[in-house]
């Protein structure tokens, strides 16, 4: 079986986001770091390994800029066997649709078994790339899944987070399979794996390398146009009441809530 | 081309960390906030020796970061293990120091002075953190003048017999320790000539060695510091560490290395405590307004900062000249002195941005305060630096 598992490098999470008003969207110039939610899904292929099924390769893929190959490096020092970097300037300013597009057309030339990703990413969180990734390559898809056992090594049994319980869903392989965070505890990446990562192949490819249409990707080729962002307005102060009496607290906050309609 | 005879080959000036450094920075920083954090107060609070966290770290290959692969080590540099160090000590000493002692004073010496056979046999243990290594060179009457060691060895019938005494020893009591290595007179002078001091391997177990009662500390509550005993101790002739009679160069070459690591304990504090004061100070209000928008809390917090970053260049400074092969005695006392001071300095100052929470053991600053300082005294006193800095420097 081979796994794919798909990572994003993203600002990392104790930057604060914010809206970069010269070009409308989010400002990713800080600090960067892999998704954390990807993590999830290269824990979920490791142990998929370690559980004993046979498991020829664990590929790490993304889409980026060149800064993105720290993404990969963290990817293959928790357990990755080699990773696939797609970078082209014209892939800049794709939507969730084309990125979805560009993904599916790197997967299609790994022919992999099992698309594994984290349920969304730190910066855009659209939870959506699985979907898209799934409709190109044709493959049934999973979402929320925190339980992953595979049968007869050719069907997966999940476990899915639903609203109300869990979905247990048995779907045949290939498919995409996108893990909420509960599935599982990442392990941190060992000194060894960490200086052994560069050693690992990393594959560059551009856009016309994997067939990539250009006038599907990029901002032309995006449905979405980023235009007149700006950061959410600031949340009123609120009222403070100072609980002198509590008997008489509880009846102001009751009062302050069946004024709002609220109880 | 004539070149400057002595001259190393130095890297051109680099403040960037290396993708590798970043990515191990970045994992210990998790680890410590997730796995460390959520226990420092409670290992302090009961003086409970860190055996889980010693186990995660030895699996994560940070028990043995200096040392070659093919002892089991992990193969990094002096700059990682600067930054592992670090990282940890943010969050907690004891651990900190129960790493730095294992690494630089109880497994470096093997490393360096030891035979094949004796790094084959007991460094993979070391390294991969199932068993602690510890150093034995204080004692009561050889402190800062370490050379004044009274433990004697004398060899009868193939082996050593040991008598005297070690004080303040890092890492010997715990249910994991393995061998400490000592410094103990094993000839005198004669005709005016230095008394012999050399380096031996005393296995934990070995008859007539012995591990007194856990110290009554000030701070670093959750390590283990005892004073070890030598009663007829016997130990095999082959444990000799190097040569006879080179113990003395040894444990100040020990020495030097392990202030990387204990000044990186420093800087990794003072991050710390301003790590805490700055979360407290935007969160506290007083007047209607967080006291971070006070000019007299933003002044502490600006100095910290500042005196913290130039802190951290040199003991990275201090690793990377170690790493190039370079003389770093000069700079490793240097980073060793600054440290030490900014750890007191920035944990009071955290302390007293806290307020009356700050000496309430609930807040992580009120641990700091009490863990900084032994970083002015341990592993040579701030006074002891500046003797060797002034030494370097010719006066």
């Amino acid at each position: 079986m081979k796994i794919c598992v798909l990572v994003k490098e993203v600002p990392d999470a104790a930057v604060e986001k914010r809206i970069d008003p010269s070009t409308g969207r989010l400002d990713r110039s800080g600090e960067r770091n892999l998704n954390p939610y990807d993590t999830h899904a290269i824990e979920a292929a490791m142990q998929i390994r370690e559980g004993g099924s046979d498991v020829e390769e664990i590929v790490a893929v993304t889409m980026g800029p060149e800064s993105a190959v720290r993404a990969l490096h963290k990817a293959v020092s928790l357990g990755a066997d080699r990773s696939v970097h797609l970078s082209d300037d014209s892939l800049a300013g794709s939507d969730v649709a084309a990125t979805g597009y560009a993904l599916a057309k790197t997967l299609q030339r790994e022919s992999p078994d099992l698309v594994l990703l984290g349920q969304q990413s730190d910066d855009g969180e659209c939870y959506t790339i699985g979907a898209v990734v799934a409709d190109h390559l044709q493959m049934p898809s999973l979402t929320q899944v925190i339980k992953l056992d595979v049968e007869d090594g050719a069907k997966l049994r999940c476990e899915r987070q639903a609203e109300y319980g869990y979905d247990t869903v048995s779907v045949e392989m290939p498919a995409v399979i996108s893990v909420g965070d509960a599935i599982n505890e990442p392990r941190y990446p060992s000194l060894k794996a960490i200086m052994g990562a560069k050693k690992k192949p990393l594959d560059a490819v551009a856009a016309g390398d994997v067939g990539i249409e250009s006038d599907h990707v990029g901002e032309a080729g995006s449905q979405v146009q980023c235009g007149d962002f700006k950061p959410p307005p600031e949340k009123a102060g609120g009222e403070i009441i100072e609980d002198e009496d509590t008997d008489e607290t509880v009846e102001k906050i009751v009062a302050w809530l069946d004024e709002r309609k609220l109880l | 081309m004539p070149r400057f005879s002595g001259s190393v080959r130095m890297p051109a000036v680099d403040f960037d960390l290396s993708d590798d450094h970043r990515l191990l920075q970045r994992t210990v920083q998790d680890f410590a906030a997730r796995e460390v954090a959520p226990v420092a107060e409670e290992l302090d609070r009961t003086k409970s020796f860190p055996y889980e966290i010693v186990r995660q770290l030895g699996e994560l290959n940070l028990m043995g970061i200096p040392f070659p692969e093919q002892y089991g080590g992990a193969g990094g540099d002096s700059l990682a293990y600067a930054i592992a160090v670090e990282e940890l000590a943010r969050v907690d000493s004891s651990v900190a120091i129960t790493v730095c002692a294992h690494t630089s004073l109880g497994t470096q010496p093997i490393f360096l002075f030891g035979s094949e056979e004796q790094k084959r046999d007991l460094l993979p243990d070391l390294c991969s953190g199932r068993r602690l290594g510890a150093f034995g060179l204080t004692e009561p009457e050889a402190g800062s003048d370490a050379g004044n060691t009274q433990t004697r060895a004398r060899l009868s019938d193939g082996e050593w017999v040991i008598n005297g005494a070690k004080q303040f020893i890092t890492n010997a009591g715990t249910e994991i320790s393995g061998p400490v290595c000592i410094t103990a007179v094993t000839g005198e002078g004669q005709d005016g000539s230095a008394r012999e001091i050399s380096n031996l391997i005393v296995e934990r177990g070995a008859p007539g060695y012995e591990q007194g009662e856990p110290y009554r500390k000030m701070g670093w509550n959750a390590s283990d510091t005892r004073p070890l005993t030598f009663t007829d101790c016997r130990v095999p002739e082959a444990n000799l560490l190097g040569p006879r009679g080179a113990g003395f160069r040894q444990f100040l070459h020990v020495l030097d290395i392990g202030r990387i690591g204990v000044a990186a304990m420093g800087v990794g504090l003072a991050q710390g405590a301003l790590d805490q004061a700055l979360a407290y100070a935007r969160e506290r209000r007083a007047f209607g307004q967080p006291i971070s928008r006070f000019q007299a809390i933003q002044i502490k917090l600006a100095d910290m900062s500042t005196e913290i970053e130039a802190a951290r260049l040199l003991v990275y400074k201090t690793a990377r000249l170690k790493d190039a092969g370079a003389n770093f005695t000069l700079t490793a006392a240097q980073a060793k002195l600054k440290t030490g001071r900014l750890a007191v300095r920035c944990a009071e100052d955290a302390v007293q941005i806290h307020g009356g929470y700050g000496y309430i053991e609930e807040y992580p600053v009120c641990r700091f305060y009490r863990d900084a300082k032994i970083l002015t005294i341990g592993e040579g006193t701030d006074e002891v630096q500046q003797m060797v800095i002034a030494r370097a420097l010719g006066a």
